[in-house]
């Protein structure tokens, strides 16, 4: 966990500061009349010109206090405070779509796997297949020429209609779901593909179990065999696959909240990417990779508390 | 065993499409020059975002480009970027995978936290990162999808290596005093590669929906190249107005990597199972 940690800050910072380019060419590069002497100094304000370990270091130290510096951008806020405000609603929103893919792709999975080989199976198989390779941004500009621009049903852009502050609570909620749809569930649809064909699998072992022949053998009913017997084991692993899907729905919404307009996480990365704000794109990379982390460690702790045998004695 | 593979794969229909499908795509971006009605990036204001017609059969663009002549150029691109960037990826996964595997030990230990460390980051993000420093063009592109999708690839080929380095005709290598560099790559990389090539097969589709998503983003392939993710920016741009920008280029990427994916899963099945886990 910790040498992880360790290697992530490593890997975030060698990223940023290995490759050739620099900050200040940003903010000079437009500006012809700025001398070598204005660039020395900006370079020196930021301390790019220590060495690469002494900038590193001091770093990570002050990331250690939880301190990601300052942005670059001009209005020069801490670093920590702009991803903060941000963070929440991409954490909402992804939490959403999670909640949505194991709603819908468990089902499928079993009942895919019950039903094995009719046409139910098939029509999820093919959906499935092209799930995997549809890109999800065309999907998104689909719908939103579908329920935005033809129907009018969907806003297609930010979170917030520009009236949201007087409208009345009830109002308002609706108002926000309304914005929440689309991002939400075409962000679960990246995910979805994946699990339902993962459960199936899962759910097609277990039913091959002996144990499953001793539940059908002294006769239980069909129904408490599937869904008691077997679908308990074989939910188990899918603990592990929600843990690992984490990093692809964080980087998914980089391409949702740039599409939609949502002032999340994402699209303060994407935003920092274009104006080269190193401080900001280290912070949200190093953020990024520890919220993954996190997801991953969530798993195996829900996994050892679902499976009596990994328990450690 | 050639004989056997191309019986199950040719049995499979699902393959097959994908291999056709692949195919097309192969002779479309070969013969671009001449498939091509119009020159693809000929601008003409007279004809700014003209609907499909019989002249241009996928409408033009805000620029009055013909889409399908952009289309079958970008096709070009995608092959390029699916293949030069799963290049990278299998050289650098396999060589990892195949130290780590053989030599185990410390060896091992590092590759593999390496990777771990790799895994822990969003992908996109990474790549993002990195695209946006040394400024987007498509060999860029190429090398940094290449350099942040190898991870898979490695765990593979570890595998493999693992349990083909205690085979008896490995110990016969070793016997007559072959050296390592000759055990690896003359005696068991030939019998991890059939693996390796469906990882490749499916990586190439993963590589073309970055590409496209990096394009559509504004840091991947830059205009005037036309590529299908840079089309559906424009159509992103008039999505109130133009449709046929937006629904082409992403029909084209489903198709490609809906047959890449088909492929791929095809070999896989058609492979003598003793070959892969």
């Amino acid at each position: 966990m910790i040498p992880l940690l360790i290697g992530i800050t490593v890997v975030c910072f060698a990223v940023m500061h290995l490759a050739p380019g620099s900050p200040t060419d940003m903010q000079t590069q437009m500006n012809p009349k700025a001398s070598l002497e204005a660039k020395q100094r900006l370079r020196q304000m930021y301390e790019l010109d220590k060495p690469l370990h002494q900038q590193y270091l001091s770093w990570i130290k002050k990331l250690a206090r939880l301190d990601l510096g300052k942005s670059f951008s001009p209005d020069h806020r801490p670093v920590a405070d702009k991803i903060l405000e941000r963070l929440p609603i991409t954490i909402v929103l992804n939490i959403l779509s999670m909640g949505l893919i194991i709603l819908t792709a468990i089902p499928i999975g079993v009942l895919s796997a019950v039903y094995q080989d009719t046409f139910f199976d098939r029509l999820t198989s093919v959906f499935v297949f092209v799930g995997f390779a549809v890109p999800t941004f065309w999907l998104a500009l689909l719908l939103m020429i579908l329920f935005g621009v033809n129907l009018g049903w969907l806003p297609i852009s930010g979170i917030r209609s520009l009236n949201y502050e007087y409208l009345p609570a009830g109002a308002a909620l609706v108002d926000l779901i309304k914005h929440l749809i689309l991002p939400v569930l075409l962000s679960a649809f990246g995910g979805l593909a994946g699990l339902s064909r993962y459960m199936r699998a899962n759910m097609l072992e277990v039913i091959r179990q002996d144990y499953i022949m001793t539940a059908r053998a002294k006769g239980l009913a069909e129904v408490v065999v599937v869904y008691k017997h077997a679908l308990r084991n074989a939910l188990l692993p899918v603990i592990t696959i929600l843990g690992l899907s984490v990093p692809g729905l964080i980087g998914g919404s980089v391409i949702f909240e740039t599409i939609f307009a949502i002032p999340g996480m994402g699209q303060l990365f994407y935003m920092s990417v274009m104006a080269r704000d190193y401080p900001v794109v280290m912070g949200i990379l190093f953020i990024g990779a520890v919220l993954t982390l996190l997801g991953n460690l969530i798993a195996d702790v829900s996994y050892a508390l679902a499976d009596p045998r990994i328990r450690v004695s | 065993m050639r004989a056997k593979f191309w019986k199950r794969f040719s049995k499979n229909k699902l393959a097959v499409l994908g291999g056709c499908i692949v195919l097309c795509l192969f002779v479309v971006s070969l013969l671009a020059p001449w498939l091509a009605p119009y020159d693809p990036s000929e601008i003409n204001l007279k004809l700014v975002l003209l609907p499909p017609s019989s002249a241009h059969w996928l409408g033009t663009d805000q620029l009055g480009r013909d889409v399908l002549s952009r289309m079958i150029w970008g096709a070009r691109i995608s092959l390029k970027v699916g293949f030069v960037a799963t290049g990278i990826a299998v050289i650098i996964g396999t060589l990892l995978g195949a130290f780590s595997g053989y030599y185990g030990g410390g060896v091992d230990a590092i590759i593999m936290r390496f990777v771990d460390i790799m895994l822990c980051f969003p992908t996109f993000f990474l790549i993002l990162a990195v695209i946006a420093i040394l400024e987007p063009s498509i060999w860029n592109i190429m090398i940094v999808i290449g350099s942040t999708s190898w991870m898979g690839i490695t765990r593979l080929v570890r595998a493999d290596f693992i349990s083909l380095k205690k085979r008896d005709f490995i110990l016969a290598a070793r016997a007559v005093g072959a050296s390592d560099a000759r055990i690896i790559f003359v005696h068991i990389l030939p019998n991890a590669m059939a693996s390796i090539l469906v990882a490749a097969t499916l990586g190439i589709a993963g590589a073309i929906l970055t590409e496209s998503a990096l394009s559509f983003l504004g840091i991947g392939v830059q205009p005037p190249t036309p590529s299908w993710g840079n089309i559906l920016t424009a159509g992103k741009d008039n999505i109130d107005i133009a449709w046929w920008l937006s629904f082409y280029p992403g029909l084209a990427i489903l198709a490609t990597v809906l047959g890449y994916n088909m492929l791929g899963e095809g070999i896989r099945d058609s492979l003598d199972p003793r070959l892969i886990k």
